[in-house]
């Protein structure tokens, strides 16, 4: 009888979770009806309007900047992050070297969003101001920026214990035809973990696309779309954290879409990174 | 096949050593941001670190800008932002724990049953959701329907946020367990629940408790979910329907607010320290008892 209550709790913590999710879909999308309807969803897509006064709003400034950014922020990290998780999965795997680089980094993914920010706002902004790339500093290059420093920890980890897999025999066998450790990464290593550490490159470009705060604070807010690298924008985050609160009627809902759009990307890039990782784990 | 000095064994050895260098110079490198923050928050903080930080709410804008005026410290501190994060944490997680804790023994007792594989993966969707979305969807789902802005409203936000931590953590320290250990339970005569009770959640304690706190490390920062939900408040509230603050939302109060921008430094550092704190103790609990 016990058992039985027991198992039936256990059952309905796992539905609320099916429930929940549903909740968010369903939440998402019956907000965001109205604007997809009024503007369709096509147009809302592909308009680069944003004007409160005549209602008219479409997604694309927000899409490319967020785009943008998290491309420009994988790029930034990718020499970084690699480098980590080679020091951490291959030179130094298990050994203190690497176990207190591996948890300096790791505590940079605890840093809130917001710290960033301040971080980007009054130590990196008046360097780029110094370097003339713009005249207040904000803009895609300060947010792309802050945003690698957030996600190299994401990219990183992962990559480390992908790298770490690979098969000791593998590699010694190379090592015994005369390879350098250069080669062995090249031609071992990299190549067996060559999927996991794309699936990890893949979630952290995930993140990216998702941060809010520092990305709000550094990207200097503007609705269009960034001309280049030194010119502001918003992102689809960015815009819901901007203007949500003021926020009605129509506006409301095409917020609203923006979040549907912003959660239908990022789950599929989670689901892409999911994907290959099961694959490789076969 | 001609030898140069290309091929040579010598140019090889040290391309593979420059290659050796300039990983651990740019892994330094990455090193150097946690740092430049905490150096920079300590040095800029430390002077309004003191004891009104924690006694005193924040000041209005009028009351900073006459302190400015006359060129006294900035008056008050952020006592109704740590009371506000201590209450909307503290139902978080009342809300995430418990049903984390159950989904997870699900997960970890049916591995490869089509309902767990939907609900690991929804799991996973989960923790992908940018926290900005949770937020606008329990602005949706909490604050519209209370008509008004609340404490509870942040603590669902933040409780969603949590889930899928602490039941991936769950999962993993239950299936790390030895199979014998359960059965060695059940042939005691032990009732499933008592099982799982008495004998593989207190020995999978060090995990679930390391990934719980993990969680909440990780949330306590956040901010932008708050920001539709809980809104903020200028005095302490500890009433769940109403607005309250927290410590983000406020430091986002005081980098909004010229007025209120010699605060930020300060309350970053504690947010900062409380953060990494948790961190760093929830990680040496489970080096701690890993080895045991």
């Amino acid at each position: 009888m016990k058992d039985r209550l027991f198992k039936a709790a256990l059952l309905l913590a796992a539905c609320l979770i099916i429930l929940l999710t549903a909740g968010i879909v369903y939440g998402l999308v019956s907000q965001s009806v109205d604007a997809f309807t009024h503007f369709g969803i096509w147009h809302f897509i592909t308009s680069a309007d944003w004007d409160s006064r005549n209602e008219r709003y479409g997604a694309l400034p927000f899409i490319t900047g967020t785009v943008v950014t998290a491309v420009l922020a994988l790029l930034f990290c990718i020499p970084f992050s690699f480098s980590v998780s080679l020091f951490n999965g291959e030179y130094f795997r298990n050994r203190k070297p690497a176990v207190f680089v591996g948890s300096v980094v790791d505590l940079l993914a605890g840093v809130p969003s917001i710290v960033f920010g301040l971080w980007g706002f009054y130590t990196l902004r008046p360097v780029l101001v110094g370097l003339g790339v713009s005249e207040q500093g904000f803009g895609v290059l300060l947010a792309s920026m802050v945003l690698a420093v957030m996600i190299i920890p994401y990219a990183s980890s992962l990559s480390a214990e992908f790298i770490g897999m690979v098969p000791n025999e593998l590699k010694e066998g190379a090592y015994s035809l005369g390879a350098t450790r250069l080669e062995v990464i090249q031609r071992v290593s990299l190549p067996v973990a060559g999927s996991g550490i794309f699936a990890s490159y893949v979630l952290a470009f995930g993140r990216a696309l998702g941060e809010t705060m520092a990305v709000t604070m550094l990207i200097g807010n503007t609705n269009h779309i960034p001309r280049s690298l030194s010119d502001t924008g918003n992102t689809m985050a960015s815009i819901i954290a901007n203007q949500f609160g003021e926020a009605g009627g129509l506006k409301l809902s095409s917020l609203m879409a923006i979040g549907l759009l912003l959660f239908l990307i990022t789950a599929s890039i989670n689901f892409v990174a999911k994907y290959i990782m099961k694959v490789v784990s076969r | 096949m001609k030898k140069t000095f290309f091929s040579g064994p010598r140019y090889r050895l040290a391309k593979s050593r420059l290659f050796f260098y300039a990983v651990c110079a740019f892994s330094f490198v990455s090193l150097i941001p946690l740092f430049l923050i905490l150096g920079e928050l300590v040095q800029k903080g430390y002077k309004q670190f003191n004891i009104d930080l924690f006694t005193r709410v924040a000041p209005s804008s009028m009351e900073a800008m006459l302190a400015r005026i006359s060129d006294d410290p900035l008056p008050g501190g952020i006592l109704n932002g740590l009371t506000g994060t201590l209450l909307i944490l503290t139902i978080a997680i009342l809300l995430a724990i418990p049903s984390g804790i159950a989904t997870g023994i699900y997960l970890a007792e049916k591995q490869d049953k089509p309902l767990a594989r939907f609900v690991r993966s929804l799991s996973d969707l989960l923790q992908g959701i940018p926290s900005i979305v949770i937020g606008v969807i329990v602005y949706i789902w909490v604050v519209k329907p209370m008509s008004g802005y609340s404490a509870l409203a942040g603590s669902v936000a933040l409780a969603i946020m949590m889930l899928p931590m602490v039941i991936r953590s769950t999962e993993e320290s239950l299936k790390m367990l030895p199979l014998s250990l359960k059965e060695a339970g059940l042939s005691l005569g032990g009732s499933y629940s008592r099982v799982m009770m008495r004998i593989l959640l207190p020995s999978a304690f060090s995990g679930l408790f390391t990934g719980s706190l993990l969680a909440v490390s990780r949330v306590m920062g956040e901010t932008a979910p708050l920001l539709v939900t809980a809104l903020g408040a200028s005095t302490v509230n500890w009433d769940l329907s109403h607005p309250v603050s927290a410590v983000s939302l406020l430091i986002w109060e005081f980098y909004n607010d010229p007025n209120l921008a010699g605060l930020i430094w300060s309350s970053s550092l504690l947010l900062l320290l409380l953060v990494l704190g948790i961190n760093l103790f929830a990680k040496s609990i489970a080096q701690k008892w890993k080895i045991q």
